[in-house]
């Protein structure tokens, strides 16, 4: 993919700014989704190169990480959790909600781009479960409705 | 002019502080209104969340839970609090707060957490100031003393850690915070890196000056960038003012303070499986011996702990030994922050010493189901908890009289769940998260997960009654074997939910209790 070359330049500027940092594999990794959105092919020569280890290696570490893409993201991402706190109050009825409204699966992402879904296990607002993080927001005491206002609005700016 | 405190903590904003903080800030411009409005830490009541405070001669009185609409009546009622319907009272005297043993949050709700002037003037420091005077031999001895034992989980007695990286020569050793907070139900520690970032730095300066590192990193899960932003900023501030860096607090002994953030692995909150992460790697599970104590980071000394065992030190410091060890019961001493999650009236954070029993938090502090119907049972320590039923209720919180039950405090998060869930579904999904967050590294952990979610399906789809016993059989067997068979706590304790819900809920999985007991 010709158009990834292009963001080597970043991809170098940033291993640059990291080299000397003892074991800065996963900062690298941040620094490079945060700024492309996510780590494109051609730069993982260019990581191993760096850091003196092979491609397998990286690859292997992008692999492992949850949270590390190796395809640009939809528009919005919405995570909802799934884990015990939230399932006591009614997470597995959002998801199906979720799932009805987008027609996706838990992992999917919609044709047009707008949104990814991606399950999370805990963001700290157990106290107030229901809950889901939107372009890295978090949105606690879910209900139905308040769900539906949310994809209204990520729909609104597609 | 009236000072008003609301909240800056990343669940009050979950529901609504910052659209509270803006109405706040226009409708007292529009009224000509001077005011001035702190953003502080959250008291950790998060059912009255949003939380606005106003001073008054008598103290701070609490509104909540409000919202951007409840903002001018709020406005009206400033002055004469008691006439409008959200008003609290004094926050000071509400009997959540009142009756806790706040040590660790002392300054919850009080304090900026980006302020050093608060944090100074609540009693910041002191305990490094003391560790310093008194030098590191008797900073270990301190904490060896007041019997701190890892609030991560595993409970191991800190004060041995501590002399045992301390005892080491090496060119290089390090502090590491376990900050990947990943277990559902908990939330103290995003709490205090939140809202009071300093105690956690002013701790690991502490445990780096007293063992001989110079250097220590936090390990945040992705999932906390409110706490990541919050610590990176702090750590600038301390470091300036001359808390972190060659000098640290006057002590002539060098120490610096890293944030590195995880990538969304349950796994990396395994103590060796988060050093090989901090290295660069996948984050994979270490066999044990060599204890990280000894050959942790990079093959060096590391003394590892979580959030709450090193904010606990400066308070050791500064009050004592003794003052700590005077809180809790047989073992489990000084105080523990619960946290009250799931199906709960009151969700929140509960600070007080070991001893109280389940029930008491639950029904006490809880105030019952959020849906109003009856208490099916609790999940105590996480995913890998146990789910304890009502008739275990009465059980003390404290390490070993979990363990006699076959259960584990572990990070103190309790999920709350009525009698609508159904506990197979829960079973299987201990399973599903453990084949899904598994390192891989050892074959109980790694393939029975996935077996495990296939036996409990077959349960579940088994025609009569003698194919479910059958079933069950071979999920109990499975059980023990990732118990015993497992490297570290995935997969060593993903069968506590599983085993724990077949024996007190075999309904839900159409067995007989008789059966299940067996």
């Amino acid at each position: 993919m010709p158009d990834e070359l292009l963001h080597l330049p970043i991809v170098n500027g940033l291993l640059e700014r990291h080299k000397g940092s003892p074991g800065a594999l996963l900062p690298i990794l941040h620094d490079i989704q945060e700024r492309i959105g996510y780590i494109p092919d051609a730069a993982v020569p260019e990581i191993a190169h760096a850091l003196n280890q092979s491609q397998a290696e990286i690859r292997g570490v992008i692999s492992f990480y949850h949270d590390f893409r190796t395809a640009p993201p939809a528009r919005h991402i919405l995570r909802l959790c799934r884990a015990e706190s939230c399932k006591s109050r009614g997470a597995e009825q959002l998801a199906a909600q979720l799932r009805e409204r987008l027609q996706l699966d838990d992992h999917g992402s919609s044709a047009d781009g707008s949104i990814s879904l991606r399950p999370v296990y805990c963001l700290g607002a157990c106290a107030c479960s229901p809950a889901l993080e939107l372009d890295g927001r978090v949105h606690a005491r879910l209900s139905a409705e308040r769900l539906d206002a949310l994809l209204d609005a990520c729909r609104e700016d597609a | 002019m009236s000072t008003l405190y609301l909240p800056c903590d990343s669940l009050a904003r979950a529901v609504g502080a910052d659209e509270v903080s803006t109405a706040l800030i226009t409708q007292a411009q529009e009224r000509h209104l001077p005011l001035e409005l702190q953003r502080t830490s959250s008291r950790g009541l998060y059912w009255l969340e949003p939380l606005l405070e106003v001073d008054s001669p008598q103290g701070r009185i609490a509104f909540g839970p409000l919202t951007a609409a409840d903002v001018p009546s709020v406005l009206d009622a400033i002055g004469n609090a008691s006439a409008h319907p959200l008003a609290l009272g004094l926050v000071e005297e509400l009997p959540y707060l009142k009756t806790q043993q706040r040590l660790l949050f002392a300054r919850a709700g009080i304090t900026r957490p980006l302020s050093l002037d608060d944090y100074r003037a609540h009693g910041g420091f002191e305990g490094l100031n003391r560790a310093v005077a008194i030098g590191g031999e008797q900073t270990a001895t301190a904490v060896f003393d007041s019997g701190l034992r890892g609030r991560g989980g595993a409970a191991f007695p800190a004060g041995i850690k501590w002399r045992t990286v301390r005892g080491t020569q090496a060119a290089q050793k390090y502090i590491v915070c376990n900050a990947d907070e990943g277990d559902s139900g908990t939330f103290a520690d995003r709490m205090l890196m939140e809202g009071d970032p300093f105690l956690l730095i002013e701790g690991m300066s502490i445990a780096g000056i007293t063992v001989g590192a110079t250097l220590g990193y936090i390990y945040v899960r992705s999932e906390y960038p409110d706490a990541v932003a919050t610590l990176r900023a702090a750590l600038n501030i301390a470091r300036t003012a001359g808390y972190l860096g060659a000098n640290v607090g006057g002590s002539g002994q060098a120490f610096d303070l890293e944030v590195r953030v995880g990538a969304g692995a349950y796994i990396c909150g395994e103590e060796t499986a988060l050093l090989d992460s901090l290295e660069g790697k996948r984050g994979i599970v270490r066999a044990k011996p060599p204890i990280p104590a000894l050959q942790g980071l990079f093959g060096q000394p590391t003394l590892v702990h979580n959030v709450l065992t090193l904010a606990s030190v400066p308070l050791i410091l500064a009050k004592g030994a003794q003052f700590y060890r005077d809180y809790g019961m047989g073992r489990s001493l000084g105080t523990m922050p619960f946290q009250l999650a799931g199906n709960i009236r009151h969700g929140g954070l509960v600070e007080r010493a070991f001893g109280l029993t389940l029930r008491e938090l639950l029904e006490g502090y809880g105030g019952g189901t959020a849906s109003g119907r009856p208490l099916k049972a609790a999940q105590v320590g996480g995913p890998l908890g146990t789910w304890v039923p009502p008739s275990q209720f009465d059980t003390p919180l404290d390490y070993e009289a979990f363990a006699a039950m076959g259960a584990m405090l572990g990070h103190g998060g309790v999920v709350a769940a009525d009698d609508s869930l159904d506990m197979a579904q829960m079973a299987r999904f201990a399973m599903q998260f453990c084949a899904e967050e598994s390192c891989g590294k050892c074959t109980p952990c790694r393939i029975g997960s996935t077996r495990g979610v296939e036996v409990i399906d077959r349960l579940l789809a088994a025609p009569d009654q003698s194919g479910r016993d059958e079933q069950a059989l071979v999920l109990k067997d499975l059980c023990d074997t990732m118990q015993y068979g497992s490297l570290c706590a995935l997969g060593g304790m993903a069968p506590f939910p599983v085993a724990s819900a077949l024996k007190y809920f075999p309904a839900d999985f159409g067995l007989q209790p008789s059966e299940a007991e067996q």
